[in-house]
């Protein structure tokens, strides 16, 4: 049987994730741990995230999962959720500054304060349900509106120096790149596991994903 | 196209039951959570809330199993508030599939906990409660401040000043109901919703006195909250989530289809 390692740092709170999971595949083990080994055997690996910069990097040492969260990006489809998107980068403003995991060189910023949206402020964190707009087609878009509303919630968002790796933007004061992709990697600033009928699309995607 | 205004309907609980309470008192049976919660998902809720008012304490698991229960076939953001003291109330209901837990009561008796909760379990997850009544008198300059115990004491504290304080201990977002207009149906306190949320940077939930579509509309334009809940106009099937969201597209607010 499949086997979908949910990666489990003690970062937020997984049962979401990993049940969404379950409700889209049939024949397939969802494991939720932080056992690296057991990682490292997956067909597939989840990486959500929630919190601090600081923190998520923290949990990742502690654990001792930098090695093979950055071999399974590599190797094996895998999805990053939400701080599973930024610290893939090389370093974010949270924090103070905060080295990340780098295996995309490239800032996470801070949305700047007083941000508006025809005439409306905008509030921080960025909460609730924008449109994704897909860049480039991909596996993972399948029977997914171009223009779907997910749930969000973030106060920081990636800036990949490759513009390359971006699938789909988001619009938030800014324009920003709220999903990139690379070969095996796919990993998105919103919660599909939150997102409806559209994020449980997307998940069931991903666990037939064949990159 | 920018963010979606969000529509919560909130599902009081009573002992595992969903129960509404006019001004606190008059209580109507409105059904199985999980039912409600699964129909108003299939009508595109954008969130739901519950609040566990359950007031014996050897029925308090019951809300857990509830949150357990929506959890599983429910894939939206859910909610919990009531009787959330400590950190271990928390954990409990993350690990029970709530993604966000509100604190009220707690959170005036010791403020520094709103602050512990945010740095063990992150803003995102962390939602501060505010039951607010207005205390000038006519002809005053209005002023507000906060009530606990389902509105039933005066604390003293200036609900403005309170949410400035609540913002800056890392909440993620404050849930704001009116407690004169919670239950009477006449709309939102739209002066105290929009004193609130230009006072602070993060989103705000306007609460309390929901009767028609109109007042949600209100409750966004005039009020300027990011979203708006409410509870008993939707469990009597007054109207329908679709039939809001229609409603307020109608009226040129953005929300999701």
């Amino acid at each position: 049987m499949h086997t979908i390692a949910v990666v489990d740092y003690s970062m937020g709170n997984l049962r979401s994730v990993s049940k969404a999971i379950a409700h889209v595949a049939d024949d397939v083990r969802v494991l939720v741990t932080d056992d690296a080994e057991a990682i490292a055997n997956a067909e597939r690996v989840v990486f959500p995230g929630q919190g601090a910069a600081r923190d998520c990097m923290a949990a990742i040492e502690r654990h001792g999962l930098r090695g093979v969260i950055l071999a399974a990006a590599r190797e094996k489809p895998f999805l990053g959720i939400c701080m599973g998107l930024q610290v893939l980068l090389s370093h974010s403003q949270e924090n103070r500054g905060t080295e990340l995991l780098g295996l995309f060189p490239g800032e996470v910023r801070r949305f700047a304060s007083g941000m508006t949206d025809h005439g409306q402020r905008l509030k921080i964190p960025h909460m609730g349900w924008s449109q994704v707009n897909q860049t480039r087609p991909h596996p993972l878009w399948k029977d997914i509106d171009d223009g779907a509303r997910f749930y969000f919630v973030h106060s920081y968002h990636v800036d990949p120096d490759d513009a390359s790796l971006t699938a789909a933007t988001t619009d938030y004061g800014i324009r920003y790149a709220s999903a990139i992709a690379r070969d095996n990697l796919f990993a998105v600033q919103f919660h599909p596991e939150k997102s409806a009928a559209a994020g449980l699309t997307l998940l069931r995607n991903f666990v037939q994903w064949k990159p | 196209m920018g963010l979606a205004k969000r529509i919560i309907p909130c599902l009081d609980v009573d002992a595992g039951r969903v129960v509404k309470g006019v001004k606190f008192i008059d209580i109507r049976d409105a059904g199985d959570p999980v039912e409600v919660a699964r129909r108003y998902d299939r009508e595109g809720a954008d969130e739901i809330t519950f609040l566990d008012i359950t007031a014996s304490s050897d029925q308090r698991d019951t809300i857990v199993h509830v949150v357990e229960d929506v959890a599983g076939e429910v894939f939206i953001p859910l909610t919990v508030g009531g009787g959330i003291r400590n950190t271990d109330d928390i954990l409990r209901m993350l690990n029970a599939g709530a993604d966000k837990v509100a604190i009220n009561t707690a959170a005036v008796f010791n403020p520094a906990f709103v602050r512990k909760a945010t740095d063990s379990f992150g803003s995102q997850c962390i939602v501060v409660a505010i039951d607010a009544k207005q205390v000038s008198a006519e002809g005053e300059p209005k002023r507000w401040e906060i009530f606990t115990h389902g509105g039933r004491k005066p604390t003293g504290v200036d609900a403005i000043a309170w949410a400035k304080r609540m913002a800056d201990h890392g909440a993620g977002e404050i849930l704001l109901t009116s407690m004169d207009r919670d239950g009477t149906k006449i709309g939102f306190d739209l002066e105290l919703t929009r004193a609130i949320s230009r006072a602070i940077e993060i989103p705000v939930i306007a609460s309390g006195g929901v009767g028609n579509l109109q007042h949600l509309v209100d409750g966004v334009r005039q009020g300027e909250a990011d979203a708006v809940l409410a509870a008993s106009i939707f469990h009597f099937a007054e109207y329908s989530i679709g039939e809001a969201k229609s409603y307020m597209r109608e009226q040129g607010v953005e929300v999701r289809q």
